[in-house]
Formats: structure tokens, sequence, C-alpha cells
């Protein structure tokens, strides 16, 4: 076992990463380990992040350890950069992190200033020429090299023509280097985008009660309710952030299948989702901004009340009971079936969340009305391989054995032939193979009058020297 | 005499408001189309109430296929909806929609709802029976089912009249309790009349009464689906001439069951292993 990572004290003990545990314990008997859990850091992280959008819209991870917030145009809400930097400072704190923060121009120079403490100078840019050349992110072997040829700082590195850097280091380290003294511009990745419409709610004192909260809610969301009928349009995600004063955030999403602009309907969800919790909204010390983001809206034509139920009616209170199910249940549990164009019977359709799928499909009218149904009502994918007596090469089933019962066929039609779809097969493949064998599908009625849908899956002696026998549906 | 005439129709005004639906609103039965049948149920299956079908595990497919039938009857051009579990579609096969198309069931009006497991089942369901806009619900529940008591099914029953929603209740090889089920069902798949050649013909149910409230129970139909017309038809005199007797010479075993043995009208069919439990409720 080897130590991944370590504090500001286990560094002052002249402990290093990769070093192995027994050496460290030898060395230490003293010491606290615990196993590293990048994902929970990782996801602890992501919610200080989602906390941090407070203070910008423009938080993102700088991983692993850090956070970088481009405060443009913040700033003076907060009474000033330092202000800002100090109140977040704190704010992290309080959960026990330990906080370093440094202010740049530009991302690279704020990563680097505060990982490489400098002392004071001059000005952002003399600071940033008297960094270690470590500071560029560079691969090891190089930042060794640039030391071995006495490159010591960024400085001394920028005073060197470009080109030669480039021929001896690499690309790498002049971009490296121009980011950092802000000639070349990277732009930051921001864990959210910016929302369509979104409405925030700030509390004097953190509101302890989940309740007065949800009230809270209830008017936002007639405010963006009121806001969507302006635009003419109606959301169909919506996003609530309860932030909490030690800086955490609970985020709640519900999603809708139809527009929806109804501060009770949105309301609703909202409760659903509360519901669907595992665990209850916990206001902790005290919710103390509440948030109301839109992700997602769409054009949504003014609707005029109904005097009585009609159809539109219908398909509106339809999608709420959809939306309500989608929210308890889990958003890929209510289905809706849509066509799809191939030949191969599993391939046919789809199945769709739907609160996704909109307007509903219109399938195709197969066969001829009043004939028996060619296609089975429940389709077993993969289907299920059965024991079939069956005449060779091609003939018909006779009886067939299927979850332990044996089956004597008394009525079959067939075969019909389904061909894989050769075109589908990249190039190079040789017959055959990756796009299936050639099925031979029979409609089939058993004794007891249960039909069902079963097939050879091959060409006898062509295709498959014994070709299998499967169930693939069953009919009404 | 006039006083007594005005008295009996204000007791059977009161009655009908104590049942939910009234009695005379139009409509409010479901007719399957084969007349003996709905004479039986005087008009049809009733809107707004819970119908409980059982089908044996082996008879899966007939089962959803009758329930999601008479669903479609009922809800005509509204949408309906199917529940079921995760656990159902692996033992029964998923939902294929043509094969739902080709039965006469437009799949782009069809929601599935795929739950996982009993519990949340029944909660959608009693929640999908408060929306009056559904057409019609069918609730697919497999094996004994210990959570469907008499509460749960009453819940389901109260439900339904409230929002006027009709409730088809699938029970794949489970065994009858006491319920609050207007009618209860026996399905099971019948041999069907061959296409020339001896193919499978238009899907064939058997049907046994097994409980009805308020009316004769006992009794037992076979009958065939006709997806043109979309209603049922006998087993016996099918309109269509290739479907008539005396095409079938094509040496089948004999039989009890034989698909030719017209089942008209109501024989009292009582299923040997039925339970005793089943006029319990």
């Amino acid at each position: 076992m080897r130590l991944a990572t370590l504090d500001a004290d286990a560094l002052a003990l002249g402990l290093t990463p990769g070093m192995t545990l027994a050496d460290a314990r030898a060395r230490e008997p003293d010491l606290r380990v615990f196993d590293a859990d990048p994902h929970g850091d990782q996801d602890w992280l992501e919610r200080l992040c989602d906390g941090c959008s407070r203070y910008t819209p423009v938080a993102a991870l700088d991983s692993p350890f850090g956070l970088m917030l481009d405060i443009t145009g913040c700033a003076h809400l907060w009474g000033g950069e330092e202000m800002l930097a100090r109140e977040a400072a704190e704010r992290l704190e309080r959960h026990g992190m330990r906080v370093r923060h440094a202010l740049a121009g530009t991302a690279e120079g704020a990563h680097a200033l505060c990982r490489f403490p400098v002392g004071a100078a001059a000005d952002e840019d003399a600071a940033l020429r008297r960094l270690p050349v470590e500071a560029l992110r560079l691969e090891d072997e190089s930042a060794v090299a640039l030391r071995r040829s006495g490159l010591r700082t960024v400085g001394d590195l920028a005073a060197r023509p470009a080109a030669v850097l480039a021929s001896r280091f690499g690309e790498a380290a002049v971009d490296a280097l121009h980011a950092l003294l802000g000639l070349g511009r990277r732009p930051l990745a921001p864990r959210r985008s910016r929302p369509a419409i979104r409405i925030e709610r700030r509390f004097a004192e953190p509101m302890g009660s989940t309740a007065f909260a949800l009230r809270t809610l209830e008017e936002m969301a007639a405010e963006v309710g009121e806001r969507l009928s302006e635009r003419g349009q109606g959301g169909r995600r919506f996003e609530a952030l309860f932030f909490r004063s030690d800086g955490l955030a609970f985020p709640l999403r519900v999603e809708t299948s139809l527009p929806v602009r109804d501060a009770p309907a949105i309301m609703r969800l909202v409760q659903e989702r509360i519901d669907a919790l595992s665990d209850p909204l916990d206001p902790g010390f005290g919710f103390d901004m509440l948030r109301l983001t839109v992700p997602q809206a769409e054009p949504m034509a003014p609707t005029q009340l109904a005097l009585e139920g009609g159809e539109a009616r219908r398909e509106e209170s339809v999608a709420a009971l959809v939306d309500r199910l989608s929210i308890r249940a889990g958003r890929a549990r209510i289905q809706r079936l849509h066509p799809k164009d191939s030949h191969i019977p599993e391939q046919a359709q789809l199945a769709l969340p739907a609160v996704e799928s909109r307007a509903p499909m219109n399938w195709p009218q197969e066969g001829q009305e009043g004939e028996p149904p060619m296609r089975p009502l429940h389709l077993f994918d993969p289907p299920q391989p059965i024991d079939v007596v069956a005449e060779v090469p091609d003939g018909p089933p006779h009886r067939f054995r299927w979850r332990k019962a044996l089956h004597e066929v008394t009525r079959y039609e067939g075969p019909e032939r389904i061909a894989p779809e050769w075109w589908t097969a990249r190039d190079g493949a040789l017959e055959g193979e990756s796009v299936g064998l050639t099925r031979d599908y029979y409609r089939v009625e058993d004794a007891r009058g249960r039909r069902y849908w079963i097939f050879r899956n091959g060409l006898y002696g062509a295709e498959a020297e014994h070709p299998g026998w499967y169930i693939h549906g069953l009919f009404a | 005499m006039a006083e007594s005439v005005k008295t009996l129709a204000a007791l059977r005004r009161h009655i009908a408001s104590l049942e939910g639906v009234p009695a005379s609103q139009p409509h409010a039965r479901v007719e399957t189309g084969y007349a003996p049948l709905d004479l039986a149920l005087d008009g049809g299956l009733a809107r707004g109430r819970v119908h409980e079908f059982f089908a044996a595990t082996e008879e899966g497919g007939a089962g959803a296929g009758l329930a999601l039938i008479l669903a479609r009857l009922a809800a005509g051009e509204a949408p309906l909806l199917w529940l079921r579990t995760m656990a159902a579609g692996r033992a029964g096969g998923m939902p294929y929609g043509p094969g739902l198309a080709a039965l006469g069931i437009d799949p782009a009006r069809l929601l599935i709802g795929a739950m996982a497991d009993d519990a949340m089942l029944l909660r959608a369901a009693v929640d999908a029976l408060r929306c009056p806009a559904l057409g019609a619900l069918v609730v697919e529940l497999r094996g004994p089912a210990p959570l469907l008591d008499l509460t749960a099914s009453r819940r389901l029953a109260l439900a339904a009249e409230s929002s006027g929603v009709t409730a088809f209740l699938l029970r794949v090889g489970g065994d009858p309790v006491p319920s609050a089920a207007d009618t209860r069902w026996r399905v099971a798949a019948a041999p069907s009349l061959p296409l020339p050649g001896n193919g499978p013909g238009r899907s064939a149910f058997d049907l046994g009464l097994l409980r009805r409230r308020a009316g004769r129970d006992g009794l037992g139909w076979r009958l065939v689906w006709d997806n043109g017309r979309g209603m049922f038809e006998g087993s016996g005199g099918g309109r269509d001439e290739r479907h008539g007797l005396g095409q079938d010479g094509s040496g089948r075993e004999g039989g009890g069951r034989d698909g030719q043995a017209p089942l008209s009208g109501a024989v009292v069919s009582v299923p040997a292993d039925r339970p005793a439990s089943d006029r319990a409720a």
C-alpha cells in the first residue's frame, strides 16, 4: 500500500506521496491513514462547486483539489475581490476544508499562484514571472530538464525566444507559458451552463423550515410561470436549488412531458419528487437561498380555459399523470413504443420514456383486417432457446419443449423467412458473420390452443450445421 | 299507486347514487359485440369498475391479449395504460408494438409502465385510476401477489368508481382471493379456427365467469376476436366462410376441447381445480 495524498502537516514531516505505507509508519508511528476514495472526493468537490455557484454562474472544477471561479463582474456584489475570496474561504473552512486561494487574470495564473506561494510582488505579472517552472504543469522530465539547463523561474523562460523553447521542450511548454502569462486563452468549462430562466431568493436569516422554503418556491414558480407566458413558452424541465447556510446545495429536478407554466402543476411535481427522495430534504442550519431555473423551455401557445372537458384537456391531464408516475417511479419506467424501420423483429420498436417522447408516432397498420395477427403480442428479447422435433433440412416443427413443458404443434403457418441485414455488415466481414443468420419464423399453435412465434436460426447446412430453435414471442 | 311509483323511482335513484354509476347513464357498459355474452352481463362489462382476469402462468399471452382487447373496447379513442412489473417483462416477454397493432390496439395510444415491484405497481394503479382522462387501465400482476388483499382491491375499486375509468386486473398464475372486483373471470387460450392450410387462425379465448356481483356466475364462452370489426364473435358461426365448419380436415386429435366444438350460449363450466374461496367474497 502506498500513500496517495498527504496533508500539509504530513508533508512538513517529510513524507511524500507514493511512499509505501510501511515506510511512512516506520517514520511516523502516529500516522492517521484513510483509504483513498477518488470518486468520493470528486463527488464532494462537485457538491462544493455547486455550492460555490452562489458567487458566480461560472464555477468550474479544477480536479483533483481545486475549484475555479470566474468572478469577472461579480466581485462588487460582495464588496470587492478580497472580500469575496475571504467569504468563500470561510464558508469552505466551515466544512473542515483547508483552503488556499489566489486571484489572477487567468485561470492558469490563479491555479499556479495558489499552489506556489511567491511572496509579495509589485504586480500580478511580476508574481507570475517569479513562479518556479513546475507551475507550468509540464511533465516531470521537462521540468527537470528546464531546471538542469538553468531555467528556474517562469520569468527565465519567458525571456527566451518561443521558437527555441518549442524545439527543445515541445509546443506544450510554450502553450503553457503563454496561458500562464495571459498571452493565450484557455476557456473555463463551468459545471453549469446558463439556463433560460433563473430566479433567486435570498433570505436575511437562514430558514429552518422546509415548509416555508416550499411556500417561497411556490411564489417563485408563479413568477417563473409569468415570465414563461411572456415569452410564449412552457418549461419542460425545472430545477430548484436549495442552498444551505453551511455551503451545500440540494438540487431537485423535475421533468414534464408537455410544456408547463402552471405554478400548482410545477409544485405538485416538486412535491412528488420530495416524497420520492430517499433522505428527506434536510434544512440543517437553514436554507439561506433558493434558486429556481428552467434549463429547457419550449414554445407553448396561450391556452384558453376549456368550459367543458375537451380533447386538449384530456391530453394535458394524461400528460400530468405520466409526469407524476415518472417522477415517483423513475423516468424510464413509463414508456411509449415507437416504430423503427427494420425487418429484424426485435429492432422494429423502441421503448422510450414517455416523458421524452412527445408526439405519438403513427404505427404502420400491418396485415389485412380480419386476418389473424402475424406478429406476437409479447416478444422475448433475447429469444429463448427451445428443443424442437422437426424434419431436416427445413421442415416445420412438430413438437417443442419450452420451460420444461412439451408442446404438441397442431397448426402452423410458415416459414416466414427474415434475412439478416447484410447491408449493415462491416467491410471485410465474412458472410453470416456479425449480422446474424437467416431466420425461418413459424406461427404455431399447440394442442391447448396457445399460439407461439418460433424460429430456426440459420439455414440447415449452409449457415449452421445444427440450426438452433428459439421461441421469440407469444400471440394472444 | 302513483305515490309508490314515485317512491320506487326515488329509491332507485338513491341506490344508483350509492353505487356510483347512474343506472340510466348511457354507455355505462362496455359491449363485447358477442350477443350471448352481452346478454348474460346485462349489456356488457360495467364501466368504472374493476374486472379481474385469472390466467395460468403458461396462459399469460392469452390473458394479456384478452385484457388489452377489452381495455381498448372500454377506452375507445382515449389512451390506455398497461402497468406491469419488470419481472413480468422478463418472464412473459416485452410488449411488442407490431403485434399490438395487428390486434387492433394502436401502440401510439398505449402507455406502458414497468414498475420495480408490486407495491409500486399498486400505488401507481390507484393514481392512474384517479385520472378520469385515462381510457382504461390494465394491471398485470404475476404470482400470488399477497399485497393485493381485500383492502387494496377495495382501494382500486373506489378509485375506479370515482373517476369512471375501467380497470382490468390481470392475475397471471395467481389464485382467486376475496376482492372487491365487479366480475371475476378465468381466461385461457382456445384452439383457433384454422386458416386454409391449417394455419393458426384469429385469436380465440375460453372465458369462464367465476363470479359476478349481483348476477349469475359459473358461465362459460368461447370467443374469437375480430380485429377488423373491432368486436368479439362466437367460435361457431363466423361470418367468414373460410372459418366455417368442415374446413378442418387435417387430422388433428379429436377431443373435448376441439376447436370446432361450438360452445354456443351459456354452458356451466366449473373448473375442477377451482378453490372454494371463489365465492367467499
